[in-house]
Order: structure tokens, then sequence, then C-alpha cells
């Protein structure tokens, strides 16, 4: 009975058993089934993701390139920047690490509150910045401290530097974070802490300056924490621009020009290179990538003398008769006048109802004397019998009136009105009267400092259309200067520089300076007098007579903003000219002659000693020590 | 005579000396568990990246004690083991309150209890418990007796307590194991399958009542493991992590020690839990075939011994052991593999961690004592001679 029992018992059990088995079996293989799913047929799929998961491209960003004058000396160079850094992880207690760290360099309460908050916010093998721009000393003591700050790192950087500080400032710019209006889909502006060029050479520059971003593969752990550099593709570097500016030129004409608001451009009048290109006053770029302070800000900002604007390319002027060579030009061509024809300055001039006075009575004057003492007459008599268009034309083809084509940001173009133009924008008919404005530099017409220097070159250079420019062209062939003429004849150009050679020069010139010879000067060697210019003073504001008197009595009663412009352009050597210099002095207490002509004479007489474009630029020097100097170009 | 040297009436009475009793164990049965351990140890070695701290050098030293305690376990006279069934299982099922009882005094999760030299974990003891007794209580049980449901009662009771006290831990992976283990006794054991049926529709009309009581995070478990992609950095991440060391390991692996997502820590628990990821990661498909293939001959062991027992108490023992040990394994890869949910059962052998392994050899141990008293006779109520 009990044996039945039992293998009743026993036959259910090994059936059940079997059962289960096959059942255990079933679920088995769909293990196995899903083994293969995942292994073998997503694999792929899923090996990528977990390539994904371990490896990062970290981008490495290039040194910028530097910007060099045209000997090869930095206007801006990257400079090592030392930075303390804590690894909170490696740190062992927070406070007391910086207690002992605040021992050796100044940390504020400021700074010690932002770091307890990123601390606590990050992870904590990222590290957190302690302070930036470090000295050397801080950074050798932080190093010989270094046991006792556990977690203390010091990393190197690069950043910006400007070794001539407010030398060449608006010129070369400066370099700032990217904006999200930057984004070009480079990736390198999505690093961060990436800085690109924000004006100036900087901006127009910067893409040759940036060079190209390397990458380097590392492979991360799930906190991502790096564990290894897998790959490393090593990025270019930013190129070097090299300037045509002559660094000790620029930096004569800054100084020369010391508190005043004033412009300087110097250009080489066959090559069109720009020796110096001056606004004042400057400021240090340097405190820009350190941060302004408020007040420094609020200075640059709100100073009347505007600091922050590139005055040579952005400020528009009236000329004065600064304008008057090229409305000289302008009658040789049409033959309303000959040189040797005279007009008789009485002091003043009628046009009908309308009295025009000139600054002195010159009796009758001929081109090149009308010319060296500035009259008015003759220019409104000139330009009377010529017409604004005539002028415009004349002005336009020495290079007013239009941006100068070297590319600075914020470039100005100026105004040269024409009988059409005033129609267009004002819907007014021209009137005779705006003929005799025109003729003195006045009324609508508006020139910028770099024009100027431009008008002079093309009259120094035999009538050439030589365009200013900031960099030499490169590649095959870009050195043959084929530089196209105006058609202008060359007596008439003659009978300007006479003019022009006496107002520095003549017997009695257009100023008291210049008639005392004070504006005079020598080449060392040939004892020649170098130099030929004009002056141009124009009023910012319509004067009465009362306040002439006034001013006459004592200039410094009349408010700084409502002081006339002081203008000069000049080129020289005269007999055979190979720089132009325009000098703008805004509100100046006195003329032209007085003011900018003198600065315009200390600038030249420096440029002619230095001779910049005699000598081998940086780029020619690799040659130059090579094979000896072959020619010396014009 | 037989050819091994024993009468056969000495196999029959359990009346060897230890000795023999060693001499009669299936040391096969050892080779393969040392086999499937021998797989941890690698991967353990390997999680610490190549250290035999902190893992793999104590999991060896518990290995090497769990092989003392087969040795210990298999030489007790089986009517001995199944006399002190019950009191095995209520001490365990006293310390299971206690652990309840200390984690709502202590307001946490609390599955350890410390005896001052060892800290056990009373779920998994509750593992082969629940097996000795409820082998026990079926052990003479006739067929006719087990269709008459009231003494089904007792049984059901023995089971539900230690699995609420799991539930309420909370250890949902190790309570429904528990409870899929007993089950698969019950049915061996010889209940009818239309009862099962009975009682399976009950238990889906109380899943309504039970998913209230579920923990938020059990909860959210259970929903992302529908579909774990929906939220890859939140509850989701594991599973998908484990799912992406899985597939790039493909067909041969990244090679031992070079698993990208175990070693860079994007796949969590790789020592314990997840310890079958880092395996499928390393070694690839082959090596996971080659240790389910392991576990395979383990399960066929376990059927050969329960087929070969002569007494209902070892074959209902020995079945019980397999089939949960069966569970184990499946329920781990299933879950590492996204097919089930993340509950939190380790690998047997191969995860670390003392009293799942401690617990496991204990297992083997019952399994071998059961080999080697195959032919004991055993009486209904567990007598030397009451039959």
């Amino acid at each position: 009975m009990m044996i039945t029992r039992d293998s009743d018992w026993t036959k259910m059990f090994n059936r059940r058993a079997l059962i289960l088995g096959g059942a255990q079996g079933v679920l088995t293989a769909a293990l196995v089934g899903r083994m293969y799913y995942l292994q073998v047929i997503e694999a792929d799929r899923y090996r990528t993701l977990a390539e994904d998961n371990r490896i990062n491209i970290q981008l490495l960003p290039p040194p910028r390139g530097r910007i060099l004058d045209r000997f090869g000396q930095a206007l801006a160079i990257n400079k090592q920047q030392f930075r303390v850094l804590i690894v909170p992880e490696q740190a062992t207690k927070l406070t007391p690490t910086l207690d002992q760290l605040a021992k050796i360099v100044e940390l504020s309460e400021h700074d010690r509150e932002r770091i307890k908050k990123e601390v606590g916010r990050k992870r904590g093998f990222v590290p957190v910045t302690i302070r930036e721009n470090l000295t050397w000393d801080e950074m050798a003591r932080i190093q010989v401290n270094a046991p006792d700050l556990p977690g203390v790192i010091i990393d190197e950087g690069l950043t910006r530097y400007y070794p001539q500080h407010g030398n060449a400032a608006h010129l070369l710019g400066y370099v700032a974070a990217v904006d999200e209006a930057d984004l070009t889909g480079d990736p390198l502006l999505q690093l961060p802490g990436f800085r690109i060029g924000k004006d100036g050479i900087e901006r127009i520059y910067d893409l040759t300056l940036r060079g190209k971003g390397g990458t380097s593969q590392v492979e991360v752990n799930a906190y991502g924490r790096t564990i290894r550099e897998l790959k490393r593709e090593e990025g270019q570097p930013g190129a070097d621009v090299t300037l045509t500016i002559d660094e000790r030129i620029q930096r004569f004409a800054g100084e020369r020009l010391g508190e005043e608001s004033a412009s300087v451009a110097v250009m080489d009048v066959h090559t069109g290179d720009l020796i110096a290109l001056v606004s004042n006053p400057s400021f240090d770029a340097n405190t820009f990538s350190r941060g302004l302070t408020t007040d420094e800000w609020k200075f640059l900002s709100t100073n009347d003398h505007r600091p922050l604007i590139n005055k040579v390319v952005a400020g528009q002027y009236s000329p004065g008769s600064t304008f008057k060579p090229a409305v000289a030009l302008a009658a040789l061509e049409h033959g309303v006048i000959s040189p040797e024809q005279t007009v008789h300055c009485s002091g003043s001039y009628r046009l009908g109802n309308y009295v025009k006075h000139c600054h002195k009575i010159h009796g009758s004057v001929n081109m090149q004397r009308a010319m060296s003492v500035s009259c008015d007459v003759y220019f409104y008599e000139v330009a009377r019998r010529l017409g604004v268009d005539k002028i415009a034309a004349m002005a336009k083809r020495l290079g007013l009136g239009s941006p100068s084509g070297i590319g600075l940001p914020n470039e100005q173009g100026g105004l040269i009105p024409t009988e059409a133009w005033k129609k267009a924008v004002r819907g007014e008919r021209w009137a005779p009267g705006d003929n005799l404005n025109v003729g003195i530099g006045q009324g609508d017409v508006l020139v910028t400092p770099i024009q100027m220097a431009v008008l002079a070159a093309r009259i120094a250079n035999g009538g050439l259309a030589v365009k200013p420019r900031l960099v030499r062209p490169t590649g095959p062939g870009a050195e043959d200067l084929e530089v196209p003429s105006l058609g202008i004849p060359p007596q008439h150009l003659e009978a300007v520089h006479a003019g022009m050679y006496d107002v520095i020069n003549g017997p009695a010139g257009a100023t008291t300076a210049a008639s005392n010879g004070k504006l005079r000067f020598k080449d060392a060697e040939k004892k020649t007098w170098t130099m030929s210019g004009k002056t141009g003073t124009a009023a910012v504001r319509r004067w009465t007579d009362a306040m002439r008197e006034a001013q006459k009595r004592d200039p410094e009663s009349i408010p700084w903003a409502q002081r006339d412009n002081a203008l000069f352009i000049c080129f020289g050597p005269s007999h055979a000219p190979r720089y132009a210099i325009s000098v703008v002095v805004d509100h100046a207490l006195g003329g032209g002659g007085a003011f900018a002509a003198p600065i315009a004479r200390d600038i030249m007489e420096e440029v002619l000693r230095l001779d910049p474009s005699r000598k081998p630029r940086m780029d020619e020097q690799i040659v130059a020590d090579a094979a000896p100097l072959q020619g010396i170009r014009p | 005579m037989t050819e091994l040297g024993f009468d056969s009436a000495r196999l029959r009475r359990g009346d060897m000396s230890p000795v023999e009793k060693i001499w009669q164990m299936s040391w096969s049965l050892l080779f393969w568990v040392t086999c499937i351990f021998a797989f941890g140890f690698a991967m353990l070695y390997s999680a610490s990246g190549g250290n035999l701290n902190p893992w793999a050098g104590p999991q060896l030293a518990r290995f090497v004690f769990g092989l003392g305690v087969i040795a210990v376990v298999s030489v007790i006279d089986v009517r001995l083991i199944m006399r002190f069934s019950y009191l095995f299982y209520f001490v365990v099922l006293l310390m299971l309150i206690a652990v309840d009882v200390l984690g709502f005094v202590g307001k946490g999760a609390q599955r350890w209890i410390d005896l001052g030299f060892i800290s056990l974990q009373p779920s998994e003891l509750m593992k082969p418990a629940i097996v000795l007794a409820l082998a026990r209580y079926f052990q003479g049980v006739t067929q006719d007796e087990i269709g008459n449901p009231l003494i089904l009662l007792i049984p059901l009771a023995m089971i539900g307590a230690p699995a609420a006290l799991i539930v309420l831990q909370p250890d949902l992976g190790t309570a429904m194991l528990i409870l899929m283990a007993a089950t698969i006794m019950l049915f061996m054991a010889g209940v009818r399958i239309w009862k099962f049926a009975v009682v399976g529709a009950c238990g889906l009309a109380a899943m309504i009542p039970a998913w209230a009581l579920l923990h938020d995070y059990q909860k959210n478990r259970i929903l992302t493991f529908l579909n774990p992609e929906s939220d890859p950095l939140g509850t989701g991440y594991h599973i998908l992590q484990s799912k992406i060391a899985f597939g790039s390991g493909g067909l041969f692996g990244k090679g031992f020690m070079g698993g990208t997502q175990a070693h860079l820590n994007f796949l969590p628990e790789r020592q314990t839990d997840f310890i079958a990821t880092m395996l499928a990661e390393e070694l690839g498909m082959v090596g996971l075939l080659a240790l389910l293939t392991l576990f395979m001959i383990f399960i066929c062991y376990g059927y050969a011994i329960a087929l070969r027992c002569r007494h209902q108490f070892g074959r209902l023992v020995a079945i019980g052991l397999t089939a949960s040990f069966f569970l184990y394994f499946f329920i781990n890869l299933g879950m590492v593999m996204g097919l089930l949910p993340v509950v939190g059962v380790p690998m047997p052998f191969v995860s670390y961690g003392g009293t799942a392994l401690l617990t496991l050899m204990f297992s083997v141990g019952l399994l071998m004592n059961v080999y080697v008293h195959r032919d004991t006779q055993i009486g209904a109520r567990g007598g030397f001679n009451d039959f």
C-alpha cells in the first residue's frame, strides 16, 4: 500500500519535474535570445553609444597671432598668465587652505564667497579659480608653499597683451568674449573664455590671427573626470600680422599731441603705407582684458575728448583752408583762372546782397600767394567761377568724401556736397552763395583726417591715385605696385606745390608762426627746406563780431567745445616728397597755423629722420640678411 | 556489497561514517560550482581594476569557508536536518521580524542583523529555510491528502509570513523569489494546477491595492522598466547603461579588464547586481554563454539529485533549492538585460556578498546531503525507524 502510494507520487513528481524543467528551458532560451538581440543584432548601435559615453572631444585653442609694426616691433602679443586654482577634492579643508593662501596673495571677502559658492556647485575634481593675473612673485610664493596648500594648483594661460599700452590702441582694437552674433560655426567660438577681435586690426584680421583649433580626444568616466588622452590633433597657431605702422613714429605723434583731442595720419605718398595713424587721447586696451572699474569706464565713455572714438577715421571735420589745394586744382583744370592771374582782395567779397569777409586785406593775389596767405576772397571768386560740382569732382578724385578703404571699423565717409546732393537731401536749390562756402572748405564739406592725408599724398606724388593701407598685400606680384594716375597735368600740381611750399617757407607765410620761420627745418645733410603744407581753421559754430573780439582778448574764455578746429596737411621733403601728414586738433586755442602746423612739423622732422620707407621692413629683413640690399625702394 | 564498498542496507539506513559520507559526495557537482565561482572571482578581480581588494580576496575566503560548510552540512544525517527544519524556519522568521522592527525603529530600509561577529541578511537565509520547512511539511503527505484544500492552509501561511516581512523591509526582489520558489515546491508536491489558477487570479486582483503600498522608487522602477529610455538621466539610467554595456560587448567582448562601461563607472553596482553586465561587456556573448552553460549543468545536477532521491523530503528540498537557484540567475540576467524590473537580485556565486554566497554554499551542502542520503529511508515524521 505504502509502496503504491509512493510510486504514484513518484510518477507525479517525475512528470511535473519534466514540465518544470521544460519551462526553465524555455525561459533560458528567452535569455539567450535577448543576449543575441543585444550583443549581436544591436551590437553596433550600443558600441557607438558606449564610445559616446566614454570619449569627449575637447578643443585646444590655438595661440593668437601677434600684431607687429613694420620693423617687427610687437604691438599685440600673448602674455603668459598665471592663475591659481583649487581642486576641492584634493583640498582636505577648504577654509584653512584659503586662510593659508590669503597670507601669500590678496584674497577679498568677495573672492572667498564666490569660491565657496562655486565649490558647492561643481564636482569635486573640477578646479575652481581662486585668482587670475598673478604676478610672477605671487606665483613663486605659492609654489614654495605648495606643501602647506593641498589641492592648490597653478595654471598657465595666454591672455592678449598690448606691450605699448596706449600706443596705437584705436588702430589695434581689442579682443573680447564672443557674442551670440559672432557665432559663425567655428567651434572655437563656443569655447568658454575664447576671445575674438572686437575692433581695429584685431577685428579685421581676426581670421588670420585666430588660427585653427586642435582637438584632444579624452576618455572620461561617468562623472566627467578625464582619465587619459586618447588622441591629440594639434591646431594651427594664428598667423602674425605685420602692419605698415612704425611704432616709433606712432608713439612720437601720440606723445606730441599731449592732452589734445586730435588726430594724426602719416602716409607714404608712393606706396600708401600708413606710417602712423593716431587718435588722441588713447586708452590702454590691457585694462579691457583685466576688466574696467566703474570709474575707468565712466571716464572713457563720458570724457568730452572721446577717447574711445578712433577720430582719425571716424571724426568728420570741415576741412577749412586745407581744402583750397583741391579747389585750386579744379580751377586750373577747368581753366577758370591761370596761376598768374590775380584776384583783388579788399577784405571782403560781395555776391549780390551776400557779403563774405576775408581774415585780412591781401590786395592783388595770384594762386601761389593766395595759397600761402590763404586768401579767402581769391577762392570765393574761383569757386564762384567753377560751381560746386566741378570742385566736388576734383575733391573726390583726390580721395575726399568716401571711405579710404583701409577697412577699419566705424570709418566715416565724410561728405562732398553737389547740387544734386542738396536737392535730394535738403530739397533745396543750390544757391550761388553755397559755392563760396565750399570754396574755403566750409559749408557742408566734411572730411576725415585720413582723407586729408590721402589728399596731401596725391598732390605730393604727382597726381597718382595712391590708396592708404595698413598691411602690405602678400602673394606673388603683390609688390608690383602700379598706382594709376589721376590725370592731373604736372604744371597744375607745380602751381599748387609752389603755394604750399610758401606756406612754410615763403617770405610772408599764411601764419605768424610760418612767417617767423618757426615751421622751417632742414634735412640733416642737404640743408634744404623740406616741407610743404596747407593750414586750415574751421569754425564749429556761427561767430558774431562781438564773440570774435572776446576771443581775441582772451581765447580761453570761449568754451572748449565752441572753439575752432585747427587743421594742417603737409608733405615732405618738398623737392622729392615721400611722406604726407595730416593733423587735426579739435577745438584748439588758435588756428591751424598756430596749433596744428607745429605738431605736423615736429612729426615730419621725426619721420624724415627715421625715414621708415627707406629701410627694409621686417618681412624683407630675411632677404636683406641673406644678400646685400640691391636698391632702395622709392 | 556494492562496487563502492557499501552495503546498500547501510545506505538505506544512512548509518555511514562521516568519512564515508564525504566519499559519497558528488565531487563533480563541487567542481562545477567552483567553475561558476571562478567566473565570479575573475569578474570581481576585474571590477576592482586588477586587485584582490576590496572584493575578490574576501569573496575567495568566504568561498573556502563555504566549502567547509558544504562538507559539514552534507554529512549531517538527513533525518536530523528534517527534524530541525521547522526550528530553523522559525529562527529565521524571528530574525526577519527583528529586522523589520529594527528598521521601523531606525526609520529606514533594514536588511541586516548584526550578531557582533557577523552581519546576517535573514531574507537570504529564508530561501533555504522555506524550502526545508515546506519539504518537511510535505514529507509523508499523500496525493489524496494534498487534494484536501485545508491541508494547504498551513504551507500558505508558512510562505505568506516571510514574504510579507521581506516586502516590508522593503526587498521586493527577494520576496518575489521566495514566493516563486515556494510556488514551485507546492507544484512539485502535487498541488492541483487549477488551485494555482485560483490563487493566481486572486493574486492579480490583489495587485491593485499592492501597487498603492509600493514605495515610489519601486513604482518608478516598474514604470521605467516598461520604457527605460524615456528617462535616460533618471531612473532609466542604470538599465540603459547596462544595455549599452551588454551590446557594446558584442560577441567576444572588449577583453578581460577592458570594459569601458564598467571601469569608467557608467555601470552601477558592477560588483553586485550588475556583475553579469560587466562579464557580458568584457567577455562578450561567448563568455556569458559559458557561464550560462555552467548554470545549466548545475540545474541538471539538481534535477538528477531530486529524481534519484528516494524520499519525498529530499526530492522536494533538491527541487526547491534548484528552482530558487534558477530563479536567482534568471531574474538577475533578465534584470540586467532589460527584460525584468531592476529588483536587486544578485547573480548566484558570482556577485559580491557574504550572506548570499554562504547561503548558496549552505544550499549546495543541503543538495549534497540529499545526494549522500538519497537512499536513506525516512518516516512520515522524520523518525529514524518509524516507516
